[in-house]
């Protein structure tokens, strides 16, 4: 019998696998087709203060081994998540669960966190710092050591609960930033977010997409994931939550060995709605097959 | 929604750029005329969603156009092929409020999610008529079928090579009808909006990430609230489109 549990601060999950917030709605649709409660846990849609429309279609373009989205935090705000979606999750998912924040303002951020805060179900804050500021001209929060600090540390003031910051890829020096974070109080590192991209129609030639970029996410990135939490693991104490491309129990394997103590998948869920549930029934045979008997034990083995 | 395995047991050309393929597997989560399929394709990352242009107990047909490298991989499969496929996505049209004359108004690769919704009314005892809209006459497809079913057909073509010279709008003139239900193109869309005089419901396309609601990829504002075409849709009531 090999053990998949692992020790995420402090709460203990049945396994490392979450679905990536914005891939899995707030639970609900995929609870449809399946018990949802065999996830570790699983990161929210977006929250942001105000309810958000998000950005004009086409918002989705399909690459090699990937996919581009510019859904531009599409949700209803915290106080229409807390008052429906919350309680249709709560039916459906009876573990604690991560609560994805966005904001626009350092004050967003502590508002949304602190109006979440006081709802039981929530385990986690993953603090999501790759939107643009809008008082810092539109550079992402998460793009500056010193502003992830600051959004860091006004979240860290409004919650007890553990605080994952969930990084952007699309920086120069991701270990500083995680570094700043990490001083700032947070709990844990989530990462990577989503990689710049851009597809153009040959037919119009012009972007695919109305917002002409977007995130690039899916399989293509697994490599640069597993490179920046190699670095970042070595640079700070704090738990990482890995992602990037994550399909297959063997990858959840390889990313916990660059340093992850859970793993979270994204874009295999738009493509296989059974992604999750099919990861989790095949982590103990290929733990076998690598011969693992405990996956606590091999975060970070490739150190 | 269910997730199957699929066998290819037909796969013809129906005209130069249009495809009809039958497979073979579970129907059950197929609820409503109207909804859709979404198909993994080997190599690509994102599936492919295809209307269901008619359904029985265990066989699906679609009609799909080649427009981009996956359609294009579709026509070229053979009978026998096992395809990954999601099925019974999307809401479909709702027929409780059609009367008893409801107009069905195809354009284009819009056409076929309407004929086993013809099928339906008909089965409930509709007097039914259906307008086809195509460039020219080498693209027309499905005529015969809803002939078959007992439709009064009208076909508009653009160049005037078939039937009424013009577009659905030309041919819709004449017709009188309780409700309208159509699927194609959006300046097919806005054309209807123009001139309809009852309510109705539209199709709509957009491009999808997962289709079945999860990705938030492909929302519209409605005068409802937002909704995604894949799972809130793709029909929409007249009422509650904003143009």
């Amino acid at each position: 019998m090999v053990n998949t549990k692992v020790n995420l601060s402090g709460i203990v999950l049945d396994n490392p696998v979450i679905p990536a917030s914005g891939t899995f709605g707030f639970g609900y649709e995929f609870a449809e087709i399946y018990d949802i409660n065999c996830l570790g846990t699983f990161s929210f849609k977006g929250t942001t203060k105000d309810p958000r429309f998000g950005n004009p279609c086409p918002r989705i373009a399909e690459c090699d081994s990937g996919m581009i989205n510019a859904v531009g935090l599409q949700n209803p705000g915290v106080e229409k998540v807390i008052e429906n979606e919350l309680p249709k999750l709560k039916v459906c998912f009876n573990k604690p669960v991560m609560a994805n924040v966005s904001g626009f303002s350092v004050e967003d951020y502590a508002y949304t966190v602190e109006k979440l805060d006081s709802q039981e179900q929530i385990g986690w804050f993953e603090v999501n710092v790759s939107c643009p500021n809008v008082h810092g001209g539109g550079m992402s929060f998460g793009t500056s050591p010193e502003a992830a600090a600051e959004v860091t540390a006004a979240c860290r003031k409004v919650t007890k609960k553990p605080l994952y910051i969930k990084l952007s890829p699309n920086v120069t020096n991701i270990v500083d930033i995680a570094k700043a974070c990490e001083a700032a109080g947070a709990d844990g590192i989530s990462m990577i977010n989503t990689m710049l991209g851009m597809r153009i129609d040959l037919k119009t030639k012009k972007p695919v997409i109305a917002n002409k970029m977007g995130g690039f996410s899916g399989p293509a990135i697994k490599p640069v994931a597993l490179r920046m939490v190699y670095q970042v693991f070595e640079a700070v104490k704090v738990p990482i939550i890995g992602m990037g491309g994550i399909a297959t129990a063997e990858d959840v394997i390889e990313m916990m060995l660059a340093g992850a103590t859970a793993v979270q998948v994204g874009a295999a869920n738009l493509v296989d709605p059974f992604a999750c549930k099919n990861i989790i029934d095949n982590l103990p045979k290929v733990m076998e097959k690598y011969k693992i008997d405990d996956l606590s034990k091999i975060i970070g083995g490739a150190h | 929604m269910t997730q199957g395995l699929y066998e290819i047991i037909s796969n013809e050309k129906l005209t130069e750029t249009v495809y009809k393929m039958v497979v073979k597997g579970d129907t059950s989560a197929i609820t409503a005329s109207g909804q859709f399929v979404n198909i993994k394709l080997e190599g690509k990352f994102l599936r492919r969603p295809i209307s269901i242009c008619d359904f029985d107990e265990n066989t699906i047909t679609l009609i799909y156009k080649v427009v981009g490298v996956g359609t294009e991989q579709m026509s070229e499969m053979s009978c026998g092929k096992v395809l990954d496929i999601l099925v019974g996505l999307g809401n479909g049209y709702s027929l409780n409020k059609c009367g008893d004359k409801p107009l069905l108004i195809g354009g284009g690769v819009g056409v076929p999610p309407l004929y086993n919704l013809c099928k339906k009314l008909i089965n409930e005892g509709k007097k039914v008529t259906v307008v086809l809209g195509f460039n020219t006459k080498d693209e027309i497809f499905l005529e015969s079928d809803f002939k078959a079913l007992g439709a009064e057909v009208f076909v508009a073509t653009a160049d005037g090579s078939y039937g009424v010279k013009g577009f659905v709008t030309d041919a819709m003139k004449e017709i009188e009808y309780t409700y309208f239900f159509t699927c194609g193109p959006m300046p097919m869309f806005k054309a209807i909006e123009a001139v309809a005089v009852t309510s109705g419901q539209y199709s709509f396309e957009e491009r999808m990430g997962c289709g079945f609601g999860a990705c938030m990829g492909c929302s519209c504002k409605t005068k409802y609230g937002n909704k995604r075409i894949c799972k809130d849709g793709p029909v929409l009531e007249r009422e509650e489109i904003i143009w």
